[in-house]
């Protein structure tokens, strides 16, 4: 019986995905239509229909590397709220290199300009990670005002210096088509970023679980003050695991204009970055359901247009489902508070700004107030 | 450009516009602080000024009358609020992930339940709303006069609120609690004081307050609701507070500044083309990063903010 | 003179929290003690942290609770003020019972507590944090009217305090004051200060103990907290000391004096055998030069200390916790940087050695104090851990990745040869006990083959088998030549094994002796502070 218990609690995640589905089923027959057929369309044109899957594979390209640009750097018990702006920003120096280099070898060309949009990317988050490690600055504000510069500056540069000539609206030309992404699937959209981007989170999976530095990055989120006694240094996890993070998410932006819209566009990401949060929260942190979780977000957005055109419900119940997912998932995990990521988030980063605080780790030695009962 | 110095018309407009741009902003803004004065980072002012702008048009259209709307869509915002609050101050759930999780959820249904209580109308309805007047005698001051007294109702609301929040945080025992809540709850809870209640009164309050700001844009400034209508002021209202240093005047400043920026940027994009106005609408983030970094003074955000609080054992 | 009851004045009933009552006592017959405890009892969990304590107040004097760490005082204070509430036992206020809930109730009953970590909101002005949670304010807060009032109050006892001063501007000592012109201006008439003078210089103690005088004078009751003997002292009246949960005894400090204080607060009964065998010993091989070093506050915490152990030598370092022991330990594992002086390995100076290099190339070993906090990732498994030190290293690393049966291998052979008692190697360590816990570090530490050993307060939370597998190691380690530097509170597990020793007192070494010309009694005396006789 405790067994039965046991697995069901640890489906809680499911259940409270179910219970979402639930919810949003009154609010489809609220708009008079069958949520049977609006879900069955829904999941029908995410993942089971050809083309449908294949818009579904497109749509999981930024969210799992937005994903993985929040996965790792929690890690170490440090948000990363900037994704947005480093998608922007890696758009911006990929495509400045798929327009401005001079034509070279097709792979070796993308190769170029994926690489310059991860250090795009790595740039933007570098700041950020140099003020919360040496000056202890909440990195969640800087990266979310970074965001607004990151999207504005772009828009400007689409807007001017690079604008397409002609243009209706602000955006770049088109990108030489030997920098096409190739297409994974014949005759539809998907293209090779979907799969670069499980590849990097297959790796990242096996770095938690057997790297050295998965090893360490848990032991700096977990007790930064046992991290200093075994060697660690606090700083530099800090930083190298933003710098790394901000280039996944370059590559998110990159992939975007490579492999979808071939242009760069003023505010091309509909918040990729924040979904990338959302995205790693359901995986519980975990790389691996990272997939799962940006598949199956990808396939909820882009079945609710097939459910759309099928049977007539707004796309915009999709968007309350989420919002429901993420409510009732964040809640369901809640309930361990202590073992849950959340819990265990929160008490990482208080431990990381705790250590940061002790000297030889530059920072004030000041006393923090803390919860602290005296011990008995 | 220089011209509009010159023309008072144009510039009383212009001044007049920016202010306007500021007030839905201000009050989100000032939801805001009152949150994260608690100790609770409210990232879903967004869903909260969008939460509002549907509760007023539906309030409005329902009952005929602007201040039906105000009334509701204070409700819907105070509720966003008390999900936040459930999420973030009860349940420990990270308070980045739940303001996330509103705004996404707000959004959609929202822009669902519109179509379906407003139906194809929904973008040629006429609300009842708040007209400006001017008030007598003060608003004949060349270019103050009708700036500041020739306002709807709300703007002047908005004015109450940001000195009716000030005064209760550095005036009022219960202010004085906020303060110490979001700076150090392991002091105020062996002062006497329930962290949580605080907390959640705070976040709910602010709720309301980001709900007027949403209740503007529908009853004073287009009179209808149309989908995603907060285009992004929650989060700038937040950048606000930064830059205010999280005091209720300090933000109203600085949602001035970027109303001001933004009504700059827009007389330049349909006047002056060359001039990119990005940088424009760039700057007032650019000088919440300095500030932060210190080299524009150095603000502090509440030291206990986005931490959730458990007395340790009892 | 006080008096020094034992016992409540019967009489006392119902628990209604009564404003403060005048002292109940029939005509004629002595006032009921300020305070008194019967028969506290409180545990956490499996720890039994306070153990039927009994003992009690008179109204203006000062009352010292004495004891090493993890004797129960904070637990009790905190009983007190109304963050715990007991498992069984009775507080009685002027022979009166009451329950105190929570802090508010506690200054109902005019009980305050100053705790180590200040209750203090650092933005916020004093007069705001003294009012912080007043009833009964109304609508506007009265700023100016306290004010006044708290200036008033503060100049009658003499602190120099600006009410609109914003706290984080004030040194710790003015803190401090803040901190207790909050219990007077709620009026507070039993006032508990739980170590009040370890955020102190020594400079600033006297001042503090002349304000302690002044409101004994003014007739406030004052509990004090400390480990610190000579503080107790010079400026208690009675004192209760506490080991383990009890109340070993409760005397007034004219009837007693140091050594006899030490002896009742470290002293144990010998209850293991342990065999030490004198053997000759090689070269210095770990030697202190006048090292100074700040804790983690910067406060000054180890003043020109010098000291050498030789190979083959356990060097014992006794002493009351927070007079530096934690700080020696940690400027020769590389932990905390020196201040002034050298330290020289082998005869090599290793300040600019990083942890790593310590640990690894000069073969020194870390037991660390706090266990918890770093020597062990509680959430890792016990494999894990047992390989923290060595993670980035062949056989458990290559080309950046682990090599799982090589550390579960590791893990097994060092479960088996120190016999750990585990359910399994993948298990988080946190659910070890302490002992076992314990022993996965110092097999960590010990296999390595180090040439200097530095334990501290390795035996600290350890159950009796335990601390005599500790005390087996160190002295295996000694046979086989290793220098150990071995520092314990325990005076009697040091005089087992230790070859010299030597007193920790104030961040500096004093007393350094053989063992055989040691007794406890000297010991005791140098751990109070007062110079040998």
């Amino acid at each position: 019986m405790a067994q039965v218990v046991r697995l069901l609690f640890a489906l809680k995640s499911v259940w409270a995905v179910l219970a979402a589905l639930v919810c949003g089923s009154f609010l489809i027959m609220l708009a008079g239509s069958d949520p049977i057929a609006a879900y069955t369309a829904l999941f029908h044109g995410a993942f089971v229909d050809y083309w449908g899957f294949a818009a579904t594979l497109v749509k999981t390209c930024p969210l799992l590397l937005a994903g993985l640009a929040v996965v790792l750097p929690l890690r170490a018990g440090l948000f990363n709220i900037g994704g947005e702006g480093q998608i922007y920003i890696g758009a911006l120096f990929a495509t400045i290199v798929a327009l401005y280099v001079p034509e070279l070898p097709g792979p070796i060309h993308i190769a170029l300009a994926s690489i310059a949009g991860a250090i795009g990317g790595a740039l933007w988050a570098l700041l950020p990670a140099i003020l919360k490690a040496y000056q202890r600055i909440n990195e969640i504000i800087v990266t979310l005002l970074m965001n607004f510069v990151a999207l504005h500056f772009v828009s400007f540069v689409v807007s001017g210096p690079m604008m397409e000539e002609g243009a209706p609206y602000p955006y770049s030309p088109e990108i030489p088509l030997g920098l096409f992404l190739p297409h994974i699937l014949p005759r539809t959209d998907a293209h090779l970023g979907v799969v670069i981007a499980v590849v990097f989170a297959l790796i990242l999976y096996v770095v938690f679980r057997r790297g050295v530095a998965g090893y360490t990055l848990s032991t700096v989120g977990e007790n930064p003050h046992a991290a200093r006694y075994a060697g660690m240094s606090v700083e530099r996890h800090i930083i190298v695991s933003f710098l790394v993070a901000g280039a996944f998410a370059g590559l998110a932006g990159t992939f975007e204009v490579l492999g979808h819209r071939y242009r760069l566009f003023h505010a091309f990401s509909q918040g990729y970055g924040y979904d990338g949060i959302v995205v790693a929260f359901l995986a519980n942190l975990n790389p691996l359901f990272a997939i799962v979780s940006a598949l199956f977000l990808a396939g909820l957005r882009s079945g609710a247009n097939v459910m759309q055109r099928a049977v007539g419900v707004q796309v915009t119940v999709v968007e309350a489902i989420q919002g429901l997912v993420i409510i009732f998932v964040a809640i369901s995990l809640a309930f361990r508070y202590r073992a849950g990521a959340v819990g265990q988030f929160l008490a990482r980063r208080a431990a990381v700004e705790a250590a940061l605080d002790k000297p030889g780790g530059d920072g004030a030695a000041l006393d923090k107030p803390g919860a602290g009962g005296a011990a008995p | 450009m220089i011209d509009i110095l010159f023309d008072l018309r144009l510039l009383t407009d212009f001044l007049s516009t920016s202010l306007r741009l500021s007030v839905p902003l201000v009050f989100a803004a000032i939801g805001g602080v009152l949150s994260e004065r608690s100790g609770v980072f409210n990232i879903s002012l967004e869903g909260m000024i969008l939460a509002g702008a549907f509760g007023a048009a539906v309030g409005a259209f329902f009952l005929n009358d602007p201040f039906g709307g105000l009334l509701i869509g204070i409700l819907f915002g105070m509720a966003a609020g008390v999900v936040l609050a459930g999420m973030g101050v009860s349940l420990g759930v990270n308070q980045i992930v739940a303001g996330i999780a509103i705004n996404l959820f707000v959004l959609g249904i929202t822009a669902f339940l519109s179509r379906i209580v407003f139906g194809a109308q929904a973008n040629t309805l006429q609300l009842p709303g708040f007209r400006a007047f001017s008030l007598p005698v003060l608003s004949a001051i060349p270019i103050v006069g009708p700036v500041l007294f020739g306002q709807d109702l709300l703007v002047y609301v908005m004015f109450a609120s940001v000195l009716a929040v000030h005064m209760f945080l550095y005036w009022t025992p219960w202010g004085l609690a906020v303060r110490a809540v979001g700076e150090n709850p392991a002091a105020a809870d062996s002062a006497g004081i329930s962290v949580n209640t605080v907390r959640y009164a705070c976040v709910i309050a602010g709720g309301a307050f980001a709900g007027m700001g949403g209740c503007y844009l529908v009853l004073s400034q287009v009179f209808l609701f149309s989908e995603h209508m907060s285009a992004g002021k929650g989060f700038i209202a937040l950048a606000a507070v930064i830059l205010g240093r999280w005091t209720p005047g300090g933000a109203m400043l600085a949602c001035l500044l970027f109303g001001f920026f933004d009504a700059l940027q827009l007389r330049l994009q349909f006047t002056y083309q060359e001039i990119p106005h990005e940088f424009f609408v760039m700057l007032p983030y650019v000088i919440s990063i300095l500030a932060l970094v210190g080299l524009v003074g150095k603000p502090q955000p509440p030291a206990a903010v986005g931490r959730h609080y458990r007395r340790e054992a009892k | 003179m006080t008096d020094d009851r034992k016992g409540a004045a019967a009489g006392a009933s119902g628990g209604t929290p009564a404003r403060r009552a005048s002292p109940s006592g029939a005509a004629g017959g002595t006032p009921a003690p300020k305070l008194a405890l019967e028969g506290i009892e409180k545990s956490f969990g499996a720890l039994k942290a306070n153990d039927g304590v009994t003992f009690a107040v008179a109204a203006g004097t000062v009352h010292s609770i004495l004891g090493e760490n993890g004797a129960g005082k904070s637990t009790l204070m905190n009983i007190l003020y109304g963050l715990y509430q007991p498992d069984s036992g009775r507080i009685l206020i002027d022979g009166r019972e009451v329950r105190i809930t929570d802090p508010r109730a506690a200054l109902e009953h005019g009980i305050g507590m100053v705790h180590q970590h200040f209750m203090l909101v650092p933005t916020l002005t004093v007069v705001e944090n003294v009012v912080l949670g007043m009833k009964g304010q109304g609508l506007r807060l009265p700023v100016r009217e306290h004010a006044a009032r708290l200036a008033e109050l503060s100049a009658s006892f003499g602190f120099d305090i600006d009410p609109h001063e914003p706290v984080a501007q004030l040194p710790i000592g003015k803190q401090q004051r803040v901190e207790i012109l909050k219990l007077l201006y709620n009026n507070a008439d039993i006032l508990i200060l739980d170590e009040p003078t370890s955020v102190l210089t020594p400079t600033e103690t006297e001042p503090f103990f002349d304000v302690l005088r002044r409101l004994k004078a003014s007739g406030k009751t004052i509990l004090f907290i400390t480990h610190k003997l000579e503080e107790v002292m010079a400026i208690a009246d009675t004192v209760t000391v506490m080991q383990l949960g009890r109340v070993k005894t409760t005397v007034r400090t004219a009837d007693t004096n140091p050594v006899k204080l030490a002896r009742e607060m470290v002293g144990r009964d010998v209850i293991f055998q342990v065999r030490r065998t004198a053997h000759a010993t090689g070269d210095t091989m770990l030697e202190i030069d006048r090292v100074s070093a700040a804790s983690d506050r910067g406060l000054p915490a180890l003043d020109a200390v010098s000291l050498s152990v030789r190979a083959g030598e356990v060097f014992g370092i006794a002493g009351v916790d927070g007079n530096g022991q934690r700080e020696l330990a940690e400027v020769i594992a590389g932990l905390q940087p020196v201040t002034a002086g050298t330290i020289r390995v082998g005869g090599v100076d290793i300040n600019t050695a990083s942890v790593s290099e310590r640990a690894h190339d000069l073969g020194i070993a870390y037991v660390p104090e706090d266990r918890h906090r770093d020597g062990l990732v509680l959430s890792h498994s016990v494999a894990q851990n047992m390989m923290l030190r060595s993670y980035n290293r062949p056989p458990f690393a290559r080309y950046g990745f682990h090599d799982a049966g090589a550390i579960r291998r590791h893990a097994e052979t060092l479960v088996k040869a120190y016999d750990i008692r585990l359910q399994s190697i993948d298990q988080e360590i946190r659910y070890l006990s302490g002992g076992n816990q314990q022993k996965v570090i110092l097999a960590r530490e010990l296999e390595g083959s180090p040439r200097v050993v530095v334990a501290a307060q390795a035996t600290k939370g350890l159950d009796v088998g335990a601390i005599e597998f500790v005390q087996k190691q160190i002295l295996e380690q000694r046979d086989r030549g290793v220098a150990v530097l071995y520092i314990s509170t325990e005076l009697e597990h040091l005089m087992d094994i230790a070859d010299r020793i030597g007193v920790m007192f104030r961040g500096r070494l004093t007393g350094v002796m053989r063992i055989e010309e040691a007794t406890s009694e000297s010991l005791g005396l140098l751990m109070a502070g007062v110079e040998a006789a």
